[in-house]
C-alpha cells in the first residue's frame, strides 16, 4: 500500500519497471489486517493535521473569531459613539485602527463588524446547508416526479427578484439581524440542494450503493451512511463558499441601503461606506478588507482541506 | 429529443406563471405607489393616475388583467417612464448588460479553466499554489471593492481607460476586469477540484496503466469530464453575471438591466418590475435548459432517458 | 512534462496577452486630466445622476428633467443670474394694479425648433393640456397651475368649459391670464417647466417625448441623442432666438449615480461639470476637494431646508418641552463642520437664505432666533416635560431616515449628541424609500428626516405646508391660528402684511411649538472647470447651462 500510493497520486510520475517490486505470496500474511481500524472521520483528522496550510488556516480563523469576541474589550472606546473632534484619524497609539468619518474607534468597530459579519455568514451558510442538504438529497435519491416538481420549485424561487423578498421582509418584520439572515437564506439554499442533488444523482447507481441495496440498507442508511458521505467534497466546497457568499450578500444589501441598521456594522457595510473616500482614508477600508480577505481565505484553504481530508477516494 | 424539448418547454411555461404571480402578489405587498414623492401631489390628481393605470382595482383584478396582457404579449408602458414601452427599455438596457455579460464570461471560462487545470495537474506545486491563491484572491476581494481599486488606478490616476460610460470598446476593459474576477476564482476552483477527482479515478490510472498517450488521456477523458461541474455552473453564472451586474453597472456608470432593476423596485414602477421579472426568469430557465442540453452533449454517461454509468 | 509546459505557457500568453492589451491602450483612449472638450469644441460634457423620467414638459417632476427642459424649452420668462425673471418668449407684460391681471406680449421672433412660430395658442394649448383631467397619465404638477382662475375646478372636473379659465390668447402674440389671487411671485412662476409651450403637433403622439425625432422644442437647444440608461445629448438650436448668446455647440451628460464615479470623472477631465443639483459630491471627498479643486469648487447657499419633524401626535413628542429640548439638545455648527462639510448654514428658522422678502431677502429681513442650542436648558425642559407628562423614563424613541450615507451620517451624529447632551438613546431606522415615505405619511414614526425645497420665490412654499388640510402636512400638526396665517397671507396683495403672517406662523412653528428641528440651509456643492463660465445656479439651485461657455 505505501509504496504504490505515491505512485498514484502523482499523475505526471510515469510508470517504469523500478516501480514494481515482486512481493511474494503469503496466504498468513495476507489475512491480517494491517491497519487498525479507525473511523472515517479519525481518519480525515488524521489526514487534515497533515496539511499545514489547511492547519493555518484553521488557526487564522480562530484567532479571528477570538479576536470578535474579545477584541473589543481591548479598547476603551465604544463602537457607536462619535467624536467629532477627531474624525478620519489616521492610526495612533489610541486609535490602533484609526476613526472613521464620525470620530469612532475603528479597532473596536473593525471587531464588532467582525462578529456580526461571521455571525450572519455562519447562520445563513449553515442553514443553506441544512436545507440545501435535505431538500437536495430528496431530490437526487428518488429522482422521477418528486424530483421534476421539487427542482421546479426551487427554480421558481430561484428566479423571484430577491430585492423584493428583501424589502418586503424588512417591512413585515423589523429590521435586525436576523431578518437579514433570513433574507439571505430564503433562496440562498437553492445552490446547495443543486449541488446535493447532482452529487447523489451521479452517486445513487455505482457499485457501492447497488451492493449496500442489495444487503437490505433502507433508504435512510442508504441516504446518510454512503451517499451523503461520498457527496461531501462538493458539499463542503460549496460551504466554505457560501460563507463569503452571504458576507458578501449582507454587504451588496448594505450598498442598496437594506443592510445592517447603522450605528451597527459589518464588515462589507463598513467597506462600502469606506469606499468613497479610501484614497484619502485608506485606514477605513484596510482594516476591514483585510479582516473580510483574511476571513474568506482561511475558509477556502480550510474548506479544500477538509475537502481532501474526507473524500475516501483521495485516501 | 423532441419529447425531451417539448416537456422541458412546458414546464418552464408553469414555472412562469407561478413566478408571475408570486411577484405579482409580493409585489403589491409592498407599501407605496409609482406616484409617490417628497412632495405629494393632490389627492384628487393621485386618484386620477391611480385609476388611468387600473391601479384602483382589486388587486386581483389588476393581477388577471395583467396575465390577460401578457398573454398577448403586451407587456404595458412603463409607470415611471411615461412614454416608453417596458419592452423597449428592457431591450435597450439589456444590450449593454450583454455585451458586458458575455465578454466576462467568455473570459472567465477560459481564464478559469486554464487556471484550474494547471493547478490540477501541478498539484500541491508551486504553479497550484500561486493558481489558487489568486483564485482565493478573486473570491476574498469583494467585486465593488476591486473596482473602485480599478477605477481609481487606471481611470482617474493613470488615465488609460475612462472613468464611466460605455462609448468605445475601450470602455470594456475595466468593468469587464471587475466583473469576472469573482467567476475566474469559482471556475479555477471547480476545475481544479474536479479534475482532481477524475485524475484519480480508476478509469485514469486504467488508462495509465495501459500506456495510453498522455494527449489521449488528458483530452478524451481528463478534461472532457473534469469541465463537467464549470458546464453546470456556467448557466447559472451566465444568469447571474447578465442580470447581476448592479454593483458594477454602477460603478462605471453602465446603464445596463440591473441598474434599471434596482431602479423600479424603488421607484414603484409595476410594469416595468414585472417586466424585468419575466425577463429575468425566462433568461434563467433558458440558462438551466442549454446546460442539461450541453450537458448531455458532454457528459458520455448521461443519456436523455437518465443515468447510468458507462 | 514538457506537454504540461505548453499548457502552462498557454495560460501565460493569454494573461500576459490580456495586461498588454490593457497597457497598449494607453495612447488610443482615456481622458486626460485636462477639460474634455476644448474651448473651440464648446461641448459641455455634465453627469445627471438619474435618468429623467420623461421630457414632456407637463409630466416632468424631478431635478434631472428641471436640468434638461431648461436647456430645450422656454418659458414665458427666464430667470436672470440673480433669479429675477428676464424676458424669455414675452418681450414684456403688463400687470393690473390689483395684481390679477397679466399680460404678456410675446415676441415675434420666437421660434420653434422646426421653424414654427411659437404663438400665445401654444401656451394655452400646453396649459390646458396640464389641466384637461383627461390627459394621460394625469400631470402630477397640475397644482401648480392653480393660481389661475379657473384652473382647479378644471383640473378637477367641477368646470368642464375650458373659456372660462382664465388663459386667453387675445392673438397670436398676446396671452391674457387672470389669477384667482394676487400671487406676487406669478411671473418668476412661469419660468417653471410646468408652464413651458408645447408644440401642437404632439396630441397626435403620446410617445413624443421619447423620441428626439419627434421633440420639437422653442428653447436654447434640441434633444439630438437619447440612449436609455446611458447618454442624452442636446445641440444648439438653429432657431432659437437669441441663438447669438449661445456659445455651447452640445452638450454631453451621462447617466451614473454614483457620487464617486462622478467625481473621479471629473478629476480625470472626462466631465467638465461635477455636484448638485444633479449629483452629489460624497461627503468623504470634501476635505480632499477643498485642499486640491479649491478654485473650481462652487459653494453657494440656495433655498432649501434639512430638518428633522416630529410626530406630534406620538409619545413623547406631544410635548412642546419634549420637542424643544430635543431640538436645543443638538450642536449644528458641528454638523455641517465635520458631518456635511460644505460649509452649510446652520438653521433655526424654517424659511432659508435666498427666499424673497419684503424688499431684500426673507431671511436678512427677519433673523431665525427663535430659539438657541442651551444643554442646560435642553435638560431642564426635558424633566419639565417628562413631569407633565408623568414620565419616570422618556419611552423609546426611534429616528428614522431614508437609506442615503448623508443622512445615516447625519441621524448617527445627531443621536450621539443627544444621548451626549439629554442622557437619551434615540435608535436611529434607516427605511427604503417607498417605507420610509409611506411611514411618515401615516404618521407612523416618532422622528423622522426631512427636507424641503421651494417651488417659488416666496416664503409661502415653506408656510402653506403645514397648514391643517395641507396634503404635505405630515406631522399630525393641527393649529386654527397658524391655519388663519396663511390664509391671511395667501388672499393679501399687501406684502409687508404677508411677511408679517410669515414672521407670526414661523414663530409659532418653530419658537412656540418646535413642531420641527430645523438643522441647516443648504449649500449647493459644485465643481466647475476653471475655463467653463456662465453657469447659473438660481436662488432654489436649479442649475442653467444655457449661457454657459468655455473660454
Amino acid at each position: 500500500m505505501a509504496a504504490n500510493e505515491t505512485t498514484f497520486t502523482s499523475v505526471s510520475a510515469e510508470l517504469t519497471p523500478e516501480d514494481f517490486r515482486k512481493i511474494g505470496v503469503d496466504e498468513k500474511q495476507a489475512e491480517i489486517i494491517q491497519r487498525e481500524s479507525i473511523s472515517a472521520w479519525k481518519d480525515a483528522w488524521q489526514r487534515l493535521s497533515k496539511n499545514k496550510l489547511a492547519m493555518a488556516s484553521l488557526v487564522v480563523l480562530l484567532l479571528i473569531v477570538l479576536a470578535a469576541i474579545f477584541g473589543p474589550m481591548f479598547a476603551h472606546f465604544d463602537s457607536s459613539t462619535n467624536d467629532l473632534l477627531n474624525t478620519n484619524q489616521p492610526p495612533s497609539k489610541e486609535h490602533w485602527f484609526g476613526t472613521d468619518d464620525l470620530g469612532r474607534d475603528m479597532f473596536v468597530r473593525t471587531w464588532m463588524g467582525t462578529r456580526i459579519s461571521l455571525i450572519v455568514g455562519l447562520a445563513a451558510a449553515l442553514i443553506d446547508l441544512l436545507i440545501g442538504v435535505i431538500y437536495g438529497g430528496i431530490m437526487g435519491y428518488f429522482g422521477g416526479r418528486v424530483d421534476a416538481i421539487m427542482n421546479k420549485f426551487s427554480e421558481v424561487l430561484y428566479s423571484i427578484p430577491y430585492m423584493l423578498v428583501t424589502i418586503l421582509l424588512l417591512v413585515v418584520f423589523e429590521p435586525s439581524i436576523g431578518t437579514i439572515i433570513l433574507a439571505l437564506t430564503i433562496t440562498g439554499w437553492i445552490n446547495m440542494s443543486w449541488i446535493v442533488r447532482g452529487e447523489i444523482m451521479q452517486l445513487k447507481n455505482r457499485e457501492f450503493v447497488l451492493a449496500s441495496r442489495s444487503m437490505g440498507a433502507g433508504s435512510g442508511r442508504l441516504l446518510f451512511r454512503h451517499l451523503l458521505p461520498n457527496a461531501v467534497g462538493p458539499i463542503i466546497v460549496t460551504l466554505t463558499l457560501s460563507v463569503p457568499n452571504a458576507i458578501f450578500s449582507e454587504a451588496f444589501l448594505s450598498f442598496l441601503g437594506l443592510g445592517v441598521q447603522a450605528p451597527r456594522a459589518s464588515l462589507g457595510s463598513m467597506i462600502n461606506d469606506a469606499l468613497t473616500g479610501w484614497m484619502y482614508y485608506p485606514w477605513r477600508m484596510l482594516f476591514p478588507a483585510i479582516i473580510i480577505s483574511l476571513t474568506m481565505l482561511a475558509f477556502n484553504i480550510f474548506g479544500d482541506g477538509l475537502r481532501d481530508a474526507l473524500d475516501p477516494k483521495l485516501k | 429529443m423532441v419529447r425531451y424539448v417539448a416537456n422541458k418547454f412546458f414546464y418552464m411555461l408553469v414555472s412562469l406563471f407561478i413566478l408571475i404571480s408570486a411577484t405579482f402578489f409580493l409585489m403589491k405587498a409592498i407599501p407605496g405607489d409609482p406616484f409617490m414623492s417628497e412632495k405629494k401631489v393632490p389627492p384628487e390628481i393621485q386618484a386620477r393616475l391611480m385609476e388611468q393605470y387600473g391601479l384602483d382595482k382589486p388587486v386581483y383584478v389588476q393581477y388577471f388583467k395583467y396575465l390577460g396582457d401578457i398573454a398577448t404579449g403586451d407587456f404595458g408602458i412603463s409607470m415611471k417612464h411615461q412614454n416608453q414601452e417596458v419592452t423597449d427599455i428592457i431591450l435597450q438596457t439589456f444590450s449593454a448588460s450583454l455585451k458586458l455579460g458575455l465578454i466576462a464570461i467568455v473570459i472567465s471560462v477560459i481564464i478559469g479553466i486554464l487556471l484550474g487545470m494547471l493547478a490540477a495537474l501541478y498539484h500541491r506545486k508551486l504553479i497550484d499554489n500561486v493558481a489558487m491563491i489568486l483564485a482565493v484572491l478573486g473570491i476574498a476581494v469583494p467585486s465593488f471593492v476591486l473596482a473602485s481599486l480599478i477605477q481609481f488606478i487606471f481611470g482617474e490616476k493613470l488615465g488609460w481607460f475612462h472613468v464611466m460610460g460605455f462609448d468605445g470598446p475601450l470602455d470594456y476593459v475595466l468593468p469587464v476586469a471587475a466583473l469576472s474576477a469573482q467567476p475566474i476564482a469559482f471556475i479555477a476552483r471547480l476545475t481544479r477540484s474536479s479534475m482532481l477527482e477524475v485524475l484519480h479515478a480508476d478509469y485514469i490510472k486504467t488508462a495509465k496503466a495501459k500506456g495510453l498517450n498522455w494527449m489521449a488521456i488528458m483530452f478524451r477523458h481528463v478534461i472532457r469530464n473534469g469541465i463537467l461541474p464549470v458546464v453546470t455552473y456556467i448557466g447559472p453564472m451566465t444568469a447571474n453575471i447578465i442580470t447581476g451586474s448592479v454593483v458594477i453597472e454602477q460603478i462605471f456608470g453602465i446603464g445596463g438591466i440591473g441598474k434599471v432593476f434596482v431602479e423600479c423596485i424603488t421607484n414603484r414602477d409595476y410594469t416595468m418590475i414585472m417586466g424585468v421579472t419575466i425577463f429575468y426568469g425566462v433568461l434563467l430557465m433558458l440558462a438551466r435548459f442549454i446546460t442539461d442540453i450541453v450537458y448531455v452533449l458532454v457528459d458520455p454517461r448521461i443519456k436523455l432517458t437518465g443515468g447510468k454509468e458507462g | 512534462m514538457r506537454r504540461k509546459t505548453l499548457l502552462t505557457l498557454l495560460t501565460m500568453l493569454l494573461v500576459v496577452g490580456t495586461v498588454l492589451a490593457g497597457c497598449g491602450s494607453k495612447n488610443a483612449g482615456g481622458g486626460s486630466k485636462e477639460n474634455a472638450s476644448a474651448a473651440k469644441d464648446q461641448i459641455l460634457h455634465m453627469n445627471l445622476s438619474a435618468e429623467p423620467p420623461t421630457f414632456d414638459p407637463a409630466q416632468a417632476q424631478d431635478s434631472q428633467a428641471h436640468t434638461v427642459l431648461n436647456m430645450m424649452y422656454e418659458g414665458l420668462v427666464r430667470l436672470d443670474e440673480n433669479s429675477k425673471p428676464v424676458p424669455g418668449v414675452a418681450e414684456k407684460w403688463d400687470i393690473s394694479s390689483d395684481g390679477l391681471k397679466y399680460v404678456f406680449h410675446l415676441r415675434k421672433d420666437a421660434k420653434w425648433s422646426n421653424g414654427d412660430p411659437v404663438t400665445a395658442k401654444d401656451f394655452v394649448f400646453a396649459w390646458q393640456r396640464v389641466l384637461d383631467p383627461n390627459t394621460t397619465p394625469a400631470p402630477p404638477y397640475a397644482y401648480q397651475l392653480y393660481y389661475i382662475k379657473g384652473a382647479e375646478e378644471y383640473n378637477n372636473k367641477k368646470m368642464t368649459d375650458f373659456s372660462q379659465v382664465g388663459v386667453k390668447a387675445t392673438d397670436d402674440h398676446t396671452l391674457e391670464v387672470t389669477l384667482k389671487n394676487p400671487t406676487p411671485y406669478f411671473l418668476g412662476l412661469t419660468s417653471f417647466y410646468t408652464f413651458y409651450p408645447v408644440h401642437q403637433s404632439v396630441k397626435d403622439n403620446p410617445k413624443w417625448a421619447a423620441d428626439p425625432k419627434t421633440m420639437i422644442s422653442n428653447g436654447p437647444f434640441t434633444l439630438t441623442t437619447w440612449t436609455t440608461g446611458q447618454k442624452i445629448e442636446v445641440s444648439k438650436n438653429a432657431n432659437y432666438w437669441d441663438n447669438k448668446d449661445i456659445k455651447l455647440n452640445k452638450i454631453t451628460m451621462s447617466l451614473s449615480n454614483s457620487g464617486a464615479t462622478e467625481l473621479s470623472s471629473y478629476r480625470s477631465g472626462q466631465l467638465d461639470y461635477a455636484g448638485m443639483p444633479n449629483g452629489e459630491i460624497p461627503t468623504d471627498q470634501m476635505p480632499a476637494v477643498k485642499k486640491q479643486l479649491q478654485n473650481e469648487l462652487n459653494l453657494k447657499p440656495i433655498g432649501s431646508v434639512y430638518y428633522y419633524q416630529f410626530n406630534v401626535t406620538a409619545k413623547p413628542f406631544d410635548n412642546a418641552k419634549i420637542r424643544k429640548a430635543f431640538a436645543m439638545a443638538i450642536s449644528r455648527q458641528e454638523i455641517v463642520d465635520k458631518v456635511t462639510q460644505s460649509e452649510e448654514k446652520p438653521a433655526f428658522g424654517f424659511v432659508p437664505p435666498g427666499i424673497a422678502g419684503e424688499k431684500e431677502e426673507f431671511r436678512t429681513e427677519h433673523k431665525d432666533d427663535y430659539f438657541t442650542e442651551n444643554m442646560d436648558e435642553a435638560k431642564k425642559l426635558l424633566q419639565e416635560g417628562m413631569k407633565e407628562e408623568g414620565y419616570t423614563t422618556l419611552p423609546p424613541v426611534t429616528l428614522i431616515y431614508n437609506s442615503s450615507e448623508k443622512h445615516k451620517k447625519i441621524a448617527l451624529a445627531v443621536a450621539d449628541m443627544w444621548k451626549k447632551n439629554l442622557g437619551v438613546t434615540v435608535q436611529t431606522e434607516n427605511q427604503e424609500w417607498g417605507v420610509f415615505l409611506k411611514n411618515r405619511r401615516s404618521l407612523n414614526y416618532q422622528i423622522a428626516r426631512a427636507g424641503w425645497s421651494p417651488d417659488y420665490n416666496d416664503p409661502m412654499t415653506f408656510f402653506d405646508l403645514w397648514t391643517s388640510k395641507s396634503g404635505n402636512n405630515d406631522i399630525g400638526f393641527k393649529n386654527k391660528e397658524y391655519d388663519a396665517l396663511v390664509s391671511d397671507a395667501l388672499a393679501s396683495s399687501d406684502n409687508a402684511k404677508r411677511m408679517d403672517d410669515f414672521v407670526k406662523a414661523e414663530k409659532l412653528l418653530i419658537q412656540d411649538q418646535q413642531v420641527l428641528l430645523p438643522i441647516y440651509y443648504y449649500t449647493n456643492v459644485a465643481l466647475i472647470k476653471p475655463n467653463l463660465k456662465g453657469v447659473i445656479i438660481d436662488y432654489a439651485g436649479g442649475v442653467d447651462f444655457t449661457r454657459a461657455y468655455f473660454e
